[in-house]
This record gives C-alpha cells, structure tokens and sequence, in this order.
C-alpha cells in the first residue's frame, strides 16, 4: 500500500519499494541503485559478493514499472556503483533494461559514485539535474528538491527499514538498490537536511511517522 | 629422557615432588595426550621435556605454547621465568598474542625466541606470513594447553589445521596436548590427529553436594536467592570461593542480593564477559592477592589461571553439562591430592531434580558431550585464503595435508574442491568473476590474484565472531562500566533500568555508539537481558533426568518436597518415562493448555514450539504463544489440542524445518558467522561503524540474495549444516522422537502439577501470525497520534 503525500505544492506517491511514483506526469523516480556494486568490490581486490545484486534490483525495478507503468523512469544518481562497473554490466543485463525502457523515457541523474555518461549499451540520457516542475538531483542542494544519495533509514518495532524523508525543503529517497546500507535519520547530516517532518517507512506497505516531533524514535533508529 | 640432576635439585629446593604423570610425559616418545585435574602441575609438565632438551642450548623456535587465554600466556611466562633464571638455561621466553606491539611481533619474525606463547588466532597469522618456514622449520615442539576447552568450537578445528601445517614445516614435531577430565579422552587424540593417551591420577573423590537450604526451591525462576544466607555462611566458613552462575544477567543480580545480605562486609567481587577489561583484571588481581573471600563468576572463569587459595566452588542453578560441572569443581584445588568441595545450589524444583542427577552422573564418573561432527568448511575456506597469503601451493599437496587435521580426516576431494573454488571465484553458479578471482592457478599453484588483499585476509583472521557490543558509561564522567549487546540497546528506552556490574543504572542516550548510563541506586533493575543465549542442558544428562522422574522406587534421592510434587503428579495425570512422549491438554483461565514434556533441551524445544504453533495456526486452533525450557513445551491456545499425532508428524516437522528456517533470525546470524569466517565479509573494522557511512549494509541481505539466486552455494549449505546442529537443534527433536516411540496424551481439567512450574516461567514467545506488521502499524499510528498529526 503506498502512502499518498503533498511536497511543494505536488501530490506524491512513497510506494512500499521505496520508489517514488508522482501520478500527474506518471514519473517513477528511484534513488541509488548501486548497479555493479558488487563487481567494482571484486575488481578491486575485495569480497567476492553474492554477484546477484544487479538482478535482484532489477527484478524489483521491473515490479515496480509493470505495477506503475510510467511514462518517464529516473534513476536518481548513483544508478552504477561506478562508471567502469556500467560498462561492466554483462550484455544479457543491457538487453534487459532497454526491455524495461521500452516506450518511455528513461533517464540518468548522474551522482558522485558514477559522474560520466552511461554505457552506450543502455537506454536513456544523462543529465546532470532535472528541473520540470520539481527538481531532481542526486544530492540536496537548493530546495524545494527531490534526491537521492544518504540513503535514509529507521528502526521500527525492532526492525531496520529504508525510508523517505519529506520536510519543507527536500524530498529524500530511500536507497533502492540490493546492496545498499542505510544512514540512521537522526544522523546530524539529515537531521539537518529534514529537521521536522515526516519520515515514510518501506516494506510490506509504506508506513509514515512523524521526524523531528517525536525524540523517541529518531534516537533508536 | 629422565630428570637431570640440575633439576632434580631444582624440584628439591622449592620442596616440590615431581608427579608421576611429569615423569612419565618426560619419558614419551611422539606425540601424547595428557588428561589430568586442575592443579595437578599439567603445564609444567608440558614444559619440562622443553626446559630439559633446551640445557644444551637451540637455534631458532623450539617450543610453541597454544592456549585459548591470552591472560594465561602471560601467566605461563612468568612461570616459566623462574626456574629458568633459577636454573640460568640459556632459554629466551616470550609471548605473542593480539596485545604484542608491532615492534616486537616484526622482531619475533626475523628472530624468534626458543619458546613462543600464543593464542590459536596469532599463530594463524604467523602461519599466513611469507617467513613461516625460516619462523617454524626449527620448531621441536608444541604444546596446547585447555585443549579440551579449544576442541568444543571452531578455534580448535582452526588450530588443528594450523598443527597440520606445522607438521609439515617442521617435520618430526613432537605435539603435547593437555587437557581437563573430558568424557571420551580418545576423541580428543583423534582430534589432535591421533596421539598416545596419559591419564594422570585423577587424585582423590570430590566432596560435592547438594546445599542444604533452611527454605526449599522456589516454583520456578533461576535466580537462587532463596540459597542466600547458606551461600553466606559457606563464604564466610572457606578461605576462598567461586560462585559459578550461569548467565551474565543471573550473575548481576545474585551479586546484588549477596551484598544486600553480606553483613560482615566479606570482600565479595564479580567477574563476567560483559564488564569492562580493566574491571575484570582487577577483579582477578585481587583474587591472586588473596584479598577477595568470593567471586561471583559466569563461565568467563571456567578456564584460566589457577588460584591456589579457592577451596570452594558453589554452582547455582542447574549444572546443565556433567563435564562442565566437573570442570567447575576441579577450580577448588587448593592441593593436588586434596578432595575438591563443591555445593550445587538448584534454582528452582525442576533443577532440584537435574542437580540431583547429575550429582549421581558425578558420582559414577559418568560424564557427557556431544560429538561434534567433522570439521566445519567454513574454517576451511579461511585456511586455504591464510595458506595463499604465506606464498603459492599446490592443491594436491594441501588436500593431504588438510586430511591429516583431525577435524578434517574424513574430508572428501570434493568438499575440499568446493572450499577452494568459495576461496578463488566466490564458487557461485553465476560465474561473474572469472577476471577478478581471488586466488588464480598459474603453473599449477594457486596464488592471490592481488597481493594487496593479503592486508584484509590477515585483519579477518579467527573464528571468534563477537556479536556487536556497544560501550556502556556513565553520562557525567566515571569510567567503562561494561558492554551490552546492541540488541539489548536498541530495546533500551530512556528511563529504563538495568543492572551491570552490580549497579542498577538509568539509561539516558545513545551517543556516538556508547550507551550513556546514570547511577540510580534505588531502583528495581527493570532488565539484565544482554546475556546472549542460554546453554541447553545435555542430552545424557536431560536423559537421567527423564529416568529419575519415571522411577518412583528413586524418589527417595530427592528432597522431600520435590518427591510430593511428583507423587502428585503421578496422581492427578502420569509421570514421563523413558521410551514414552507424554504430553497434557487442560484449560485454564479460559484457554487451553498443552504441555510437551520432550527432554530434548531448550533450543530444540523452542525450535519444535515454533513448528508446532505454526502447524497449529494453520489447523485453526489459535495459539498464541508458547513458553520452552530444557525439559517442557508449553503451548497455548483457543482451541485445545486434542490429539497431538499430526504436530509431531516428523514429515511435517521436516518440511515446516525448511519454511521456517528460510526466513529465520537464527539462520541470518548463523550465516553472518560462516560469511565472516569463511571470508566473504570482514568483520566491523573498530571504529567503522561510529564514521555513520551508509556503505555498510548488512549480511542479512546476502543472506536473502543468495537464498533466493543461488540457494545451493557452499555457504547456504554450511549455514543449514551448523544452525541444524546449534540453535536450531533440530536433531534433538529428532532423536527425541526416536527414543519415545510411544506417545501418551492426556486430557486433564485442571493445571498439573509438573506443568504448574512452566505458568510462572519467564521468556514467553507469543505468536503473531502477521504481527509483526500489525505492531509496526499501531507503533506509526501511536507517533502520529502523539505529534497530533493522524
């Protein structure tokens, strides 16, 4: 069940996911997936990850597109874990996200992990921000905007949950990749980013609670 | 060899008698597995053949000393600083463990002492460096000490393999095992890759009983407050005691009610695994002074050095374990060839009946323990990463010499193939890494593709994952009181009490992952829970539990009150007897009952309460919730039970087994172990954690990934194989229904009276169907309510 919101004068979706759907221009708006996380660790000498985290994000990326079936998808930065590891991504993986961009626009915010121009194998456009009505970039900057990249999270009944982060100025949302960790909501950075509003949680249905009003739960998150 | 003169007079001068068992280990050739008591002179024994062969004088690393206790490599240099200078050997001692500045550690590479003390994880890492050979190829003998404590886990399959590898570096090696009463002494020589066995004199019988108590055991609880002022009166009648408690939390809160009744003001000090470091040295300074009449101790003191002074050991609460009990007891030595005196204190009338049993199991030298099956593939993987960090090597080569680890000698080329390829590829079915492997084969030996992951390999080294603690302070200056597990701080709310290190304090924040703490002298500690998990009393002794309630001709062993209880018993339904599952229906309080009575330990049964309420839910008979201990299950519910057959459907267990444990907090935090140890994570570097950086995510998410894309992956397996065994414990439950092939149910109109006791227990585990979510909700509803904004 997803957890209908106002933010700057828009009427906004929180879907359970953590992707962001925003109905009148029929947008679906995902923040950090991190693809090729786990290539870029082995490259570099690291763990050799479970190396499934590029389908399993794809396979909840596709849920979410057959659920919403929107006209424009954007990736709001850090879509790839880094550029080499977009022009890393194996041909079977390219193929398929062409598939899900079939017919809509599909576009790339670019983030820090992954500043270049995407892969030439995969569909859509880079763009540095987008301002249409709203702006989306990878990191908050001047309100009122859309972004991505602290990964907001919080614990609810015992459980760590990925969350969205709505104040007056800034939309953040949730990291939406498999491997992606997550930053506690009361941390000072976003604490300072979203000092009061609402805090919507993921999972089997998008729960929202109140940030800022309540000590309680921002200081066991 | 025999005793040279020199030190025959040596022997002589401090007015000592060499034993027998000293002698005779002088005299063995090859390698040798002495068993002895506590104080009965074992390390020095395993020492004496070093100091003897040493006279003449030896270059480079002669003896390797291994002991599961860093605090006992430092006691052991001292020890052995005295009769070498004494004797003026010309030997150089030195310890080398996770304290040992780098300065010296580099030092001991290039020039090593004769005799290097050391713990399991430091000589891994030894083994790992380039120079192993040059370190170790000189090397004459080793010696583990507490191997009987370091054979019970992983970091005794560590060490074998590690002792493998030494036997090839050093051919020739001489191994001394030494080692506690144990239950099956050859197991523990095969463990060490087959050994002779030398049984010291076990000297004389121990004087252990039950303490006798003005007030009998309370119903239920595991407290043993009642046995208060007779534990007093021990303290004060002995020089020196030790007061064994089974968990943290139990142990904070005796050591406030001792206090609160220690009128003489006996020095009286606590010692357990959650108080800070200092705090424990300090405990244990003490006792070595001889300034403390008591300590109230957890398992943190089951090994460590010897206090000549302790002539007493008190256990509260049920012994669980019969070698364990054994073990505890050995700790009052005051004298070698002296009875050691114990008091067993049960906590409440079920354990009454355990202690008593395992008092006879004492008695008839009947210990127990459970096999613990090969050598876990996890530790495997880690050795072969540590083996390619020393240089490259032939597989071949490493199989056979991995089979000549006793853990390991019935490991299939397969098993050890699936452990390499985890090691070189990450062994998945996507085969995503073939350009960035690992290790890579070139020229037939297997090497690190990037010497550069050497540093990360070596930082992982162990088998000790620690669960993550967080520090504990007082908010307004003082110093570390101690460490929690973050799970306990994370159900923490302002204001809430809890005891450690026998003060009550009030929680006030969480900061920079610290948990700052106030004193609050006054008040009820609201919860101690941060004990991690409880030990399942064994299956040998769970069965001569089973035997003594079933035998009314025996019932006379037990104290009077507990035999009305189970004449009771006998009266209003029927008592369990070996060979027989019974179990009772009966209502109460407007629902139904249905106890279980298994003796099949607290992990299966809380495993076969989860399957059964589960089967329960789905039949429509309500549970909501159910209660396991070391001998009962207890489950209740809107409907009764009335014919428990299908529940116990081993079939429908299994298949429940796999459901259940797919999704299961166990199963995350067992995989979190064998993902550290076997290299696919790395433990939390310190301090990682406090930078609040979003990277990190959590190895539950490999968990579910792995499980959905590669379900068959070497990891998965070792995972089900462990959790199985551990806290799953499923094949007790197995073995539970292979022992009771007949299964007597009863349907009563009222509590019975073996039931009664599980009604008071504490630990329920209420089932929630999609509770989980419907609390997350009401938790979201309740905030908005309060900020005003549903």
């Amino acid at each position: 069940m997803t957890h209908a919101f106002d933010f700057a004068g828009h009427a906004l979706e929180a879907r359970p996911s953590g992707a962001l759907y925003w109905p009148d221009r029929r947008w679906l708006v995902v923040a950090d997936l991190h693809l090729g996380k786990s290539e870029r660790m082995a490259r570099r000498g690291g763990s050799l990850l479970p190396p499934y985290e590029v389908l399993a994000t794809l396979d909840r990326l596709e849920a979410e597109i057959t659920a919403t079936d929107p006209a424009a998808v954007i990736s709001l930065g850090d879509g790839f874990d880094d550029d080499a590891a977009a022009l890393a991504l194996p041909d079977m993986l390219c193929d398929r996200l062409r598939g899900m961009a079939w017919g809509r626009r599909w576009i790339w915010v670019s983030g820090n992990h992954d500043p270049a121009p995407v892969c030439p194998r995969l569909p859509g456009e880079t763009v540095d921000e987008l301002t249409d009505g709203l702006s989306f970039r990878h990191q908050a900057g001047q309100g009122p905007d859309v972004s991505g990249h602290f990964h907001p999270c919080l614990k609810l009944a015992g459980d760590r949950r990925r969350c969205f982060l709505v104040g007056s100025d800034h939309l953040i949302l949730p990291a939406f990749g498999a491997y992606t960790g997550g930053l506690a909501i009361y941390s000072p950075v976003l604490a300072a980013l979203v000092p009061q509003g609402l805090a919507i949680a993921c999972g089997t249905r998008a729960l929202p609670l109140p940030v800022g009003a309540s000590r309680r739960t921002g200081r066991r998150a | 060899m025999s005793l040279p003169p020199l030190f025959q007079d040596w022997f002589a001068a401090q007015g000592w008698q060499p034993h027998p068992h000293q002698l005779d280990l002088l005299k063995a050739k090859g390698d040798t597995l002495l068993i002895a008591p506590t104080g009965g002179g074992k390390t020095l024994a395993g020492f004496l053949p070093s100091l003897v062969a040493l006279m003449d004088g030896h270059k480079g690393l002669h003896t390797l000393y291994v002991s599961p206790l860093k605090a006992l490599t430092a006691d052991i240099a001292r020890n052995l600083a005295r009769p070498v200078a004494d004797l003026n050997l010309p030997i150089r001692v030195e310890d080398r463990t996770g304290d040992t500045r780098s300065s010296q550690r580099a030092r001991q590479r290039v020039d090593p002492p004769h005799i290097l003390l050391t713990t399991p994880e430091s000589l891994a890492l030894m083994l790992s460096y380039e120079q192993a050979p040059q370190i170790f190829g000189s090397l004459k003998r080793v010696v583990l000490d507490e191997l009987h404590a370091l054979a019970e886990n992983k970091r005794g399959d560590q060490l074998m393999l590690c002792l493998a590898r030494l036997r090839t570096l050093a051919p020739g090696v001489v191994t001394t095992g030494l080692s506690a009463t144990v239950e099956d002494p050859q197991a523990l020589a095969d463990f060490m890759g087959g050994a002779r066995i030398l049984q010291a004199d076990p000297g004389p019988e121990p004087d252990i009983a039950m303490l006798a108590t003005a007030r009998p055991a309370p119903w239920s609880g595991g407290g043993g407050h009642y046995a208060i002022p007779e534990v007093l009166a021990e303290i004060r009648q002995a020089r020196t005691t030790i007061i064994f408690i089974n968990t943290r939390a139990q142990a904070e809160l005796f050591f406030q009610a001792l206090w609160a009744a220690n009128d003489d003001n006996l020095p009286i000090g606590l010692h357990h695994g959650s108080l800070a470091r200092e705090a424990r040295q300090r405990v244990e300074a003490a006792m070595a002074a001889g300034e403390l009449r008591a300590v109230v101790a957890t398992g943190s003191l089951d090994l460590g050095i010897d206090w000549g002074s302790v002539d007493l050991v008190i256990q509260v609460g049920a012994p669980k374990n019969v070698k364990r009990l054994v073990q505890r007891i050995g700790r009052a030595n005051h004298r070698y060839n002296a009875p050691s005196r114990a008091r067993i204190v049960p906590a409440n009338r079920f354990e009454v009946i355990e202690c008593v049993a395992a008092l006879e199991a004492v008695h008839e030298h009947d210990l127990d323990g459970e096999p613990r099956g090969p050598g876990p593939l996890d530790v495997l993987c880690q050795h072969i990463l540590l083996t390619a960090c020393a240089g490259p090597f032939d597989a071949g080569a490493l199989f056979a010499e991995v089979r000549t680890a006793g853990p390991y000698r019935g490991l299939s080329r397969a098993q050890f193939d699936d452990c390499l390829d985890f090691a070189a590829t990450g062994g998945y079915a996507l085969r995503a890494y073939d350009r960035w492997q690992r290790l890579m084969l070139r020229d037939g030996l297997w090497r690190l593709r990037d010497p550069r992951a050497v540093r990360e390999l070596r930082m992982n080294v162990g088998t000790i994952v620690e669960a993550e603690m967080l520090k504990v302070r007082f908010r307004h200056g003082g110093g570390l009181l101690g460490e929690v597990e973050e799970g306990f701080a994370a159900t923490l709310v302002k204001g809430d009490t809890f005891l450690i290190g026998g003060q009550t304090v009030r929680y006030d924040a969480l900061r920079e992952m610290v948990v700052e703490v106030t004193k609050q002298p006054t008040k009820q500690p609201r919860i101690a829970l941060y004990s991690g998990l409880k030990l399942a009393t064994s299956t040998q002794l769970s069965h001569r539990v089973q035997a003594l309630i079933g035998d009314p001709s025996r019932h006379w062993v037990l104290p009077k009150d507990t035999a009305d209880w189970l004449a009771l018993q006998a009266r209003i339904s029927t008592l369990p007897q070996p060979g027989v599952l019974l179990s009772e229906t009966f209502p109460h309080r407007g629902q139904w009952h249905f106890a279980l009575y298994g003796f099949a330990g607290r992990h299966a049964l809380q495993t076969l309460g989860l399957l059964m309420t589960k089967t329960m839910e789905d039949a429509g008979l309500g549970p909501l919730g159910f209660l396991a201990t070391d001998y009962a299950l207890w489950i209740w519910s809107l409907d009764p039970v009335t014919d428990p057959e299908p529940l116990l459907d081993r079939e429908a267990l299994r298949a429940g087994l796999g459901d259940w444990l797919a999704g299961n907090a166990v199963m995350k935090r067992t995989f979190k172990n064998v993902a550290v140890i076997s290299g696919l994570i790395q433990r939390n570097m310190p301090g990682g954690r406090r930078s609040g950086k979003q990277a990190t995510f959590s190895s539950d998410i490999l968990y579910d990934t792995l499980r959905r894309y590669d379900p068959d992956h070497l990891l998965l397996r070792i995972t089900a194989e462990e959790a199985r065994r551990g806290l799953v414990d499923f094949d007790r439950i197995e073995d539970m229904l292979d022992h009771s092939p007949r299964h007597d149910h009863r349907m009563l109109d009222r509590v019975t009276p073996l039931a009664a006791p599980l009604l008071l227990e504490f630990g329920r585990v209420p089932i929630t169907g999609q509770g989980r979510e419907r609390l997350a909700e009401a938790e979201a509803a309740a905030l908005m309510a309060e900020a005003g904004l549903a």
